[in-house]
């Protein structure tokens, strides 16, 4: 369709105000977390990274940071075993019920997060599970499960049965075209999945609230020293590791993935 | 061939020969997670919400009872409670959808190859950098002392006070889950052929004939898509109304944390989230209508 001039300049116009208006908070947030006082004052007279080296001396920082890193890692492995072979299985098998399947996936993402930290929390009690890192590592490996999946189905829809076939026909067993056929075809989309679900893992905070006992992920720390309106320029260092921590294997799933399954359901 | 190798091929060849097996095999582990883990939890959940509390013991009593949701459906704070939460997340989804469209259309029909590439790579910031960072940074922009009103009087302006106030809430909630309303609606524009647009416009179509008819129902899916996020995203948050808030801005999320956390009254808690669960059923049916899911 045709646009006039004055609707072409005033979509970018939109586009780049939407742009700026998504980075500005980042950029106040990386601003704060160089400056000198104690107070967040604007506009900064000193600059330092004072603030980074309080932050990764603090022992509870540290402690968080650490469980954050392990609660991240094994979810992530859990999520990728289990994404995998049900994507797989999707793409894979016609079965009965097979919808109500991929209903089922999207459910921890496509339901609050609350009702999933909750509904778990309730289990655990019932069951006398005491809250640990395994059980959050239970709740974050569930809604990781779905981002893993959405980037392997991505890849196995775009990719040709025929290859498989191809190297069975040439005489492979099934093994062998696994290993030097189909895993070669997705492992970027596996290697981006599994980078996706740790950055989903390092950032959660609902879930985790509710599947943590009394040990603070970096998340938690984050919030807890928020609400008591304490050490906030350590908060300010500590967020913007976080923002660096999340949006690196972001960075890098898209390069290794052209970007396929980064947004949408894949977030929540 | 060696005994191992020959094992290996007889089972490859055993599973090859029997999908079933192997379909079996590659979803049993995923499913039974998710039977075991998530369905059991939900259920447990859904059953405790008719239980109750022992007020000296905090005991859970396991004896069938409907008081957490007569509490729910009588005491008018808890209606005003779930009224705020649902008038918020519409208010959002529709703000969230205003601003996705254009820039959405703009970025998939209007913008030229290179600055979209730049667009899009540049939204995959802000859509996945940390929650509390982004929450965090609003408070220091909107507080009595923050960058906001700083600017104002910078620039002599008049000084905005909306820190800890519902509209506080409403931009920030727009700002986040904004990423989550573009990138389906984008998707969605994408399977826009641009033939159509054109085959529209020869046919005599204006540009907003052409918007109206022809790429509002096809991208009807994508927002709706996006909406069930912003809503859902909104219905289960505690963090944003305690922190941008402020003391009388509870939403359903925060009664649920109030009651799970605080006041260890689990089967309360557990019926709050029966409510927001009855929300989303409802509005995924009316979402399914509108052929949402393919779009998910």
């Amino acid at each position: 369709m045709r646009l006039s001039a004055l609707t072409r300049t005033a979509l970018a116009a939109l586009a780049v105000g939407v742009v700026l208006f998504l980075f500005a908070p980042l950029v106040v947030i990386i601003y704060f977390a160089f400056g000198k006082s104690n107070v967040q004052t604007f506009p900064i007279h000193r600059w330092t990274t004072y603030w980074f080296s309080v932050a990764w001396n603090d022992p509870a920082v540290r402690s968080a940071l650490w469980l954050s890193i392990k609660a991240g890692v094994a979810a992530t492995a859990i999520a990728l075993i289990l994404g995998t072979l049900v994507a797989f299985g999707i793409h894979r098998f016609k079965f009965f019920g097979r919808d109500t399947v991929s209903l089922l996936l999207v459910l921890p993402i496509a339901l609050p997060g609350i009702v999933t930290g909750l509904a778990l929390q309730s289990a655990f009690n019932l069951a006398g599970i005491p809250f640990s890192i395994y059980t959050i590592i239970i709740g974050h490996a569930t809604f990781c499960i779905v981002v893993v999946f959405n980037n392997v189905i991505a890849r196995l829809r775009r990719t040709s049965m025929s290859l498989i076939e191809a190297s069975a026909d040439l005489g492979a067993t099934p093994f062998q075209t696994f290993r030097l056929v189909t895993m070669p075809m997705l492992s970027t989309a596996i290697v981006a999945g599994a980078l996706l679900a740790f950055a989903l893992s390092f950032d959660e905070v609902i879930v985790t609230t509710f599947t943590a006992g009394a040990q603070n992920t970096l998340p938690l720390w984050i919030f807890g020293a928020i609400r008591l309106g304490q050490q906030l320029p350590e908060v300010n260092a500590v967020v913007v590791g976080v923002i660096l921590l999340t949006v690196i294997p972001i960075v890098v799933a898209a390069r290794i993935s052209s970007g396929e399954g980064l947004g949408g359901a894949g977030r929540l | 061939m060696s005994l191992r190798a020959g094992f290996r091929q007889k089972a490859g060849a055993a599973l090859w020969r029997r999908p079933w097996l192997r379909g079996a095999l590659t979803l049993s582990p995923p499913l039974l997670w998710f039977l075991v883990i998530y369905l059991t939890s939900l259920v447990v959940m859904l059953i405790t919400a008719f239980f109750s509390v022992n007020s000296l013991t905090g005991n859970v009593v396991y004896q069938w009872t409907w008081s957490n949701f007569s509490q729910i459906f009588t005491q008018s704070v808890y209606g005003s409670i779930i009224l705020r939460t649902l008038l918020m997340a519409i208010l959002v989804t529709i703000t969230d959808a205003l601003i996705a469209l254009p820039f959405a259309f703009y970025l998939a029909k209007v913008a030229g190859r290179r600055w979209r590439q730049l667009l899009l790579s540049l939204l995959l910031m802000p859509l996945w950098a940390s929650y509390l960072a982004k929450v965090y940074a609003w408070i220091n922009i909107l507080s009595n002392k923050g960058v906001l009103p700083d600017l104002e009087s910078h620039l002599g302006l008049p000084i905005t006070h909306i820190a800890y106030t519902n509209t506080a809430m409403w931009i920030v909630f727009s700002y986040l889950w904004l990423p989550f309303m573009i990138v389906p609606i984008y998707g969605a524009f994408e399977r826009v052929p641009n033939s159509l647009l054109e085959a529209s416009s020869d046919l005599g179509a204006g540009s907003w004939q052409t918007f109206r008819w022809i790429i509002l129902p096809m991208v009807l899916p994508g927002i709706v898509a996006g909406s069930i996020f912003t809503f859902s995203l909104t219905l289960g948050d505690f963090i944003t109304p305690l922190l941008i808030g402020g003391s009388s801005s509870n939403f359903i999320g925060n009664a649920i944390y109030d009651s799970a956390i605080n006041g260890g009254n689990l089967p309360f808690a557990a019926a709050l989230a029966f409510v927001s669960i009855a929300i989303m059923a409802i509005y995924l049916l009316l979402a399914k209508f509108a052929g949402a899911f393919e779009a998910l």
